[in-house]
């Protein structure tokens, strides 16, 4: 069970702004260790302005961010050096071999006894015989099992995942996902999860946050939240988020 | 090895594996550098033929595209290491790394000096075998000449980084153009005298006119009294100008790199680079 004395991650009233758009509404959360969280919500509800923000490559407008006790601001190395995070929009290099990217990524991360590491990381995830393969050329489930390799070479602390089972066949994303709870029992971890599956985010999350308009709607666990709020399915919820956030929020607000 | 440099070294690595990979890559270190030695080696031939015993062109034109040549390729092994990210769309995975930007920019200017070395090699080995430049003419003035158009040509290709990142890919197009742009106030095959007067104030905020005004006394000296120390005394006047100049020229572009990339930052520019979503 997480440990919720020690956040890995505090997220603190981040706002973020484009003129009169609040991308990112006053968001304040926290990620444990061994907890995977699922941050959901409609396309164009925060998530990845989020995600981007705790990566350090968008400033928020207001608010903080500290990933295992520094300060992303003030420490952004320290940070980010226990940060890693795969996404469907950030595939590695495709004109270097998968051996390759993983080298250059394990030295950017300052990864010790690389060479060790990155054998046992493509063991992990079925990569070895596609080590001096460039990554252009891979299926996309296998540039995805790359990306993710890359996001655990460093075994961070914050593991950042955007959509990562989005462009796998049903087996491998079972695998995968097993993978990436294992690895979270096993080093604590802590995972913040974006998927537009429910039934997805329902075996794997801890917990979810429902963002809409760049604001936390709903808090729970996947498996009572929908019946908390008069839904069959996680799936049902989500699709009255997307369509009618406000009645959720004053359901919410109104008991 | 600190974890700082082992970041920088990442970023040639990467360039190393994309070299090794792909003739495609290592042919352009040489072929166009190669092709202008060639070209220029013969027009000095013929010029030394027509202007009879009185003036050797080889050392003053031959030995000026060889050094002008070597800032290009300077300046484009910055901008090309800078483009393979653009090209790969990789800002993403580097700069949610902890990789700073001025240890991003030390990667680039390391893979600069590998893939401008090659390119180096390869001019002085045909201008001295084939054309019979010798570099003595121009004494340890040499390593001056060298250091000041690399600091020159890294400057230009920090800012032609810049551009790219803040105007998105399709400003490729301005990068190549830049050495022919200032070339004519680089005074590259002709001194700045020659310039109208407006034209040599311009020429004056140029750190490779230094260069090749230095270069061109040298050899006017050693016509008129070879190895004479009033010229190179002259000549270093000349280089400490544009040394100063091109290290004040680095500064600034490195700081103009640095504002471009918080402005990418602040806008979000960084997180989804490509040529859809820049303008």
């Amino acid at each position: 069970m997480p440990n919720r004395a020690a956040a890995i991650l505090s997220v603190s009233r981040l706002c973020k702004q484009y003129g009169e758009v609040h991308a990112v509404d006053d968001l304040s959360f926290e990620v444990c260790p061994h907890e995977i969280i699922g941050l959901l919500g409609p396309n164009g509800a925060g998530k990845t302005t989020t995600i981007n923000m705790i990566l350090g490559v968008l400033e928020p407008t207001s608010g903080s961010i500290a990933i295992d006790g520094c300060d992303l601001a003030r420490r952004r190395r320290q940070a980010l050096g226990r940060t890693n995070f795969a996404a469907v929009y950030a595939p590695l290099p495709g004109n270097l071999t998968v051996a390759q990217n993983l080298r250059v990524f394990g030295m950017l991360y300052a990864v010790p006894r690389l060479s060790e590491r990155t054998e046992t990381i493509l063991e992990e995830f079925d990569l070895s015989r596609f080590r001096n393969t460039k990554c252009g050329v891979l299926s996309s489930g296998e540039q995805t099992r790359v990306a993710l390799a890359k996001a655990m070479l460093n075994e961070p602390r914050l593991l950042l995942l955007d959509e990562p089972t989005a462009s796998l066949d049903p087996a491998i994303a079972r695998e995968i996902r097993a993978t990436i709870r294992a690895f979270a029992e096993r080093t604590g971890v802590g995972v913040l999860w974006t998927s537009h599956n429910m039934i997805e985010v329902a075996e794997v999350c801890h917990r979810v946050l429902f963002l809409s308009h760049g604001k936390i709607l709903l808090e729970g666990d996947p498996r009572t939240l929908p019946r908390e709020n008069n839904h069959a399915t996680l799936e049902d919820l989500f699709v009255a988020v997307a369509r009618e956030p406000l009645t959720i929020r004053h359901a919410q607000e109104v008991p | 090895m600190p974890a700082s440099l082992r970041r920088t070294a990442a970023l040639l690595l990467r360039q190393f594996y994309l070299l090794r990979g792909s003739p495609a890559r290592i042919v352009p270190l040489f072929a166009w550098v190669a092709i202008d030695i060639v070209l220029w080696g013969f027009i000095t031939r013929y010029l030394n033929s027509v202007s009879g015993a009185r003036f050797n062109f080889v050392p003053t034109m031959l030995g000026a595209v060889l050094l002008w040549d070597f800032m290009a390729r300077v300046m484009q092994g910055i901008t090309t290491a800078f483009l393979e990210d653009v090209w790969s769309r990789n800002f993403l995975n580097l700069f949610a790394s902890p990789l700073s930007v001025s240890e991003y920019l030390g990667g680039l200017v390391l893979a600069s000096i590998a893939t401008s070395s090659v390119g180096l090699v390869v001019m002085v080995a045909l201008a001295t075998l084939v054309f019979g430049l010798s570099f003595f003419v121009y004494g340890a003035m040499l390593a001056a000449f060298v250091l000041v158009l690399f600091l020159f040509g890294i400057s230009l290709g920090i800012f032609g980084s810049a551009l790219v990142l803040r105007f998105g890919p399709a400003a490729e197009w301005f990068i190549w153009p830049i050495p022919a742009f200032i070339s004519p106030l680089a005074c590259v095959f002709y001194p700045l005298a020659v310039l109208p007067h407006w034209m040599q104030w311009l020429a004056r905020i140029i750190p490779p006119s230094y260069v090749f005004e230095g270069m061109r006394q040298i050899l006017a000296r050693q016509t008129a009294a070879p190895v004479s120390a009033s010229g190179n005394a002259l000549a270093a006047t000349h280089l400490i100008a544009g040394a100063a100049l091109a290290l004040v020229y680095l500064l600034v572009m490195a700081r103009a790199f640095t504002s471009v990339y918080r402005h990418a930052v602040r806008t979000g520019l960084i997180a989804r680079y490509s040529a859809e979503t820049v303008s």
